[in-house]
């Protein structure tokens, strides 16, 4: 076998990446994973994780230099010393922003998984066959059955703290102990749930983040620092460096490329079948093939497709994938910052020990059974109880010896929290190739174009309004709805673009994740959704990738992928 | 009780906004250099922020070297625009103390800056009390606005907006100095630590502990 050929080739190390090479590997395949960034070694390179505030100049705060360097980046939160370095270069990664479009991007190994909010719901059945119902766009191909058993699997590995609530929107699954609530909180979930009949639920956020130790995975429980994106020393959140990839690298199958920018699937027509990928070496800039009976991509959602769109150029115009007219197409995101905020009179007794990395979760509730509003689908909402800081007005100190004592102790109790809306595929939220703009490497780069459609835009109305009412319910006074600036993008939940279905004519991948156009290609990260649901992606990425490379696998033992 | 009025740091569920960084006033004109603060102007800010948090059984705000950072941001994190404002505070600093007491900043005594400082907090207030009428859309007008700017809305605009925000968004210096003397104080390891409580590694998390009157959690 010559030394550049592999059973298997996944291209990308974020969280779906991670668990292809795991599940490949695992099941004996020769695997060679692809990163196009640097590599982060875990513990060992988290180099902030043992910071505290004062040890950055700035106290984490953005210099005008970082603003001028990440023009995208600076549109939101991410952008701050503790996760400096932690964030795709701007300069020599540009995009095109027809619509203006927040793409945060995590060019290393493992991706995103380093830095996401860990928060892992399932989809529910009601999300798989909504498309069907109202007609829209085209039918998932799989049905939550299909799924659920690899929920279980994902889950079980991983490690998800949360409790078992029997709620048909948001099915239940193999949870860890809930991280707590606190009692605010705790009493706010028994009035929602007076108040609206039980038929709105507070529960604890379902999150990665393990609350008892994998010794198995040399894993710590949660100390409850509350610094995940500083990549956790304990690895007690799961992450393809605390998760995956030691249990990938573990099986000796696996060989880890970084700096490896797939430039294209290389592409045999005449077995109809991709033979490898082409990889520029992002350091020297050189040319390498590599070849395998398999390929998974899983290179983030809009890269995924970049790669589609450069790849059998010779055979579709517009790529690998492109013959249904729908690659590049149906852009979907996580549509978010409507919510409210209020003060929650006395529990002046009662304060908590602790930093949490979660919070409490309000499942979706409109649309649901009989009730049919002015939109469809509908939203989750993401929150927390808490007492102010020093960051708070005291209105009767100004200045002076009182206002430093006033604010060295706790305030009372602000609870908030902001909702997450399911946005619709449609056909003309779309990425596309932009040849005239260049990256560093002289590819060309991707232009989007996407925007809130009218659905998304009174369900927004919905999403302050009945926070504002649950608040309210909770205990709440001086409730307030907020909205917020909201671009597309700025959720980090890119979904769609190269979406499953049951047709190849009018979807990319099958009910395998297989491209239609080449059956050794499969696709497992967010480009594969057919729909967005409102729940966080990430776990249902987890385990539609274990899904089709158990799929795969089989197909290659008995020869239908060559 | 409308808390930007008073700092505009943290909104409960959408993260901070500082003065500088990542605010709506962060358009991005970097590039030309900051004028550098003397050390006149150090010890000048540092009596400032000791006026507003001085040591008392507990440590003050010289002591958490607020002085060295609030330059150190002003230089580094601020807009020119605002930077200029925070500037013309300073020189502002020492024409009201002349006018008022015919005496240098430096030189007034602690009754007299604790006088002054007051004043010019009063009117950092007015002034934000009157910005945040101005600013502040009721939900309902914001979900309008979004709907109306989407279709036009492309990166480029989205600055020019960020940049008309900036011009006549530009808070009271005095705003920016009582923030930055708050923010730099408590997110101090003295300030976090002796004032406040700091627990690096908590190992659980009790969400229904007893309050006895302890300092707040730094974090």
């Amino acid at each position: 076998m010559p030394d550049n050929h592999y059973d298997a080739i996944v291209v990308g190390s974020g969280i779906s990446g991670g668990w292809a090479a795991k599940e490949l590997t695992e099941k004996g395949l020769k695997v060679l994973l692809l990163e196009r960034g640097r590599n982060i070694e875990h513990v060992k390179d988290y180099h902030n994780a043992d910071k505290e505030a004062w040890d950055y100049p700035h106290r984490n705060e953005p210099t005008q230099e970082m603003i001028a360097k990440f023009p995208v980046l600076k549109r939101d939160y991410p952008l701050n010393e503790a996760t400096m370095g932690m964030w795709a270069d701007e300069q020599a990664n540009p995009y095109v922003e027809e619509k203006r479009f927040d793409w945060f991007r995590g060019y290393h190994v493992g991706g995103r998984s380093l830095l996401w909010g860990r928060q892992s719901y399932r989809l529910s059945p009601t999300d798989f066959e909504a498309n069907q119902r109202e007609g829209i766009a085209i039918d998932w191909p799989i049905r939550y059955e299909d799924i659920a058993p690899w929920y279980d699997y994902v889950e079980r590995f991983a490690g998800i703290a949360g409790t078992q609530e029997g709620l048909d929107i948001l099915p239940d699954g193999e949870f860890l102990p809930p991280i707590p609530l606190n009692c605010v909180e705790e009493d706010a979930a028994k009035r929602i749930k007076e108040a609206f009949g039980g038929q709105r639920h507070l529960i604890h956020s379902r999150v990665a983040n393990i609350t008892q130790p994998k010794p198995e995975q040399n894993r710590v429980n949660c100390q409850y620092r509350n610094k995940c994106w500083l990549g956790c020393p304990y690895g007690a959140y799961f992450s393809t460096q605390s998760a995956t990839l030691p249990a990938a690298v573990a099986t000796g199958n696996l060989t880890l490329r970084p700096f490896s920018i797939v430039s294209q699937v290389l592409y045999d027509k005449d077995r109809q079948r991709a033979r490898g990928v082409e990889v520029i070496d992002a350091e020297t800039h050189e040319t390498h093939e590599y070849t395998a009976d398999v390929v998974f991509l899983n290179a983030s959602t809009f890269n995924t497709t970049w790669i589609l769109m450069n790849s059998a150029t010779d055979v579709w115009e517009g790529g690998l994938g492109s013959s249904s007219g729908e690659l590049g197409h149906n852009v979907m995101d996580h549509h978010f910052r409507c919510g409210a905020s209020g003060d929650v009179e006395g529990y002046l007794d009662k304060y908590y020990f602790g930093r949490r990395p979660a919070g409490f979760y309000i499942p979706r509730f409109r649309n649901v059974g009989d009730e049919q509003r002015n939109y469809v689908r509908g939203f989750g909402y993401q929150g927390a109880a808490s007492r102010q800081g020093w960051d708070r007005e005291i209105a009767e100190l100004n200045v002076g010896a009182d206002l430093k004592q006033g604010l060295s102790q706790p305030g009372g109790w602000r609870i908030g929290m902001t909702g997450f809306g399911e946005m619709l595929p449609d056909h003309d939220n779309r990425i596309s190739l932009d040849h005239s703009v260049r990256d560093k490497w002289g590819l060309p780069v991707l232009s989007i174009n996407v925007e809130l459609k009218q659905n998304e835009y009174d369900m927004r109305r919905d999403m302050v309004q009945d926070a504002v009412d649950l608040l309210e319910a909770a205990g709440g006074k001086n409730v307030k709805g907020d909205v917020g600036d909201y671009a597309p993008g700025m959720g980090i939940h890119e979904m769609g673009t190269a979406r499953m279905g049951r047709d190849p004519k009018t979807s990319v991948l099958n009910s395998h994740n297989q491209v239609w156009d080449a059956p050794n290609v499969f696709v497992t990260d967010g480009a594969c959704m057919t729909s967005s649901s409102c729940v966080n992606p990430s776990l249902t990425y987890m385990a539609l990738t274990a899904r089709a490379v158990e799929y795969a696998v089989e197909a290659l033992k008995r020869g239908n992928l060559s | 009780m409308n808390r930007r009025e008073l700092l505009k740091l943290i909104a409960l569920t959408t993260g901070t906004a500082m003065i500088g960084g990542k605010s709506l006033f962060a358009f991005s004109d970097a590039g030309q250099t900051s004028q550098p603060f003397s050390s006149q102007d150090v010890e000048r800010l540092d009596e400032l922020a000791e006026t507003i948090l001085p040591r008392t059984d507990t440590p003050g705000a010289k002591d958490a070297g607020v002085g060295v950072f609030m330059a150190l941001f002003v230089s580094d994190c601020y807009t020119p625009s605002e930077r200029e404002v925070f500037y013309f505070g300073l020189a502002q600093l020492e024409a009201r103390s002349r006018a008022s007491y015919q005496l240098d900043f430096m030189a007034l005594s602690g009754e007299q800056r604790l006088e002054l400082i007051t004043e010019l907090d009063r009117e950092a207030m007015a002034h934000a009390q009157q910005q945040a009428r101005r600013e502040q859309p009721t939900p309902a007008e914001a979900l309008t606005a979004e709907t109306q700017t989407a279709q036009n809305q492309t990166a480029e605009n989205q600055s020019s907006q960020e940049h008309a925000d900036s011009e006549e968004a530009l808070p009271h210096y005095f705003t920016m100095m009582k923030q930055l003397t708050l923010f730099g104080f408590f997110t101090s390891e003295v300030g976090a630590t002796e004032v406040l409580r700091y627990e690096a590694v908590p190992g659980r998390y009790d969400g229904c502990a007893p309050y006895n009157g302890e300092p707040a959690w730094a974090t």
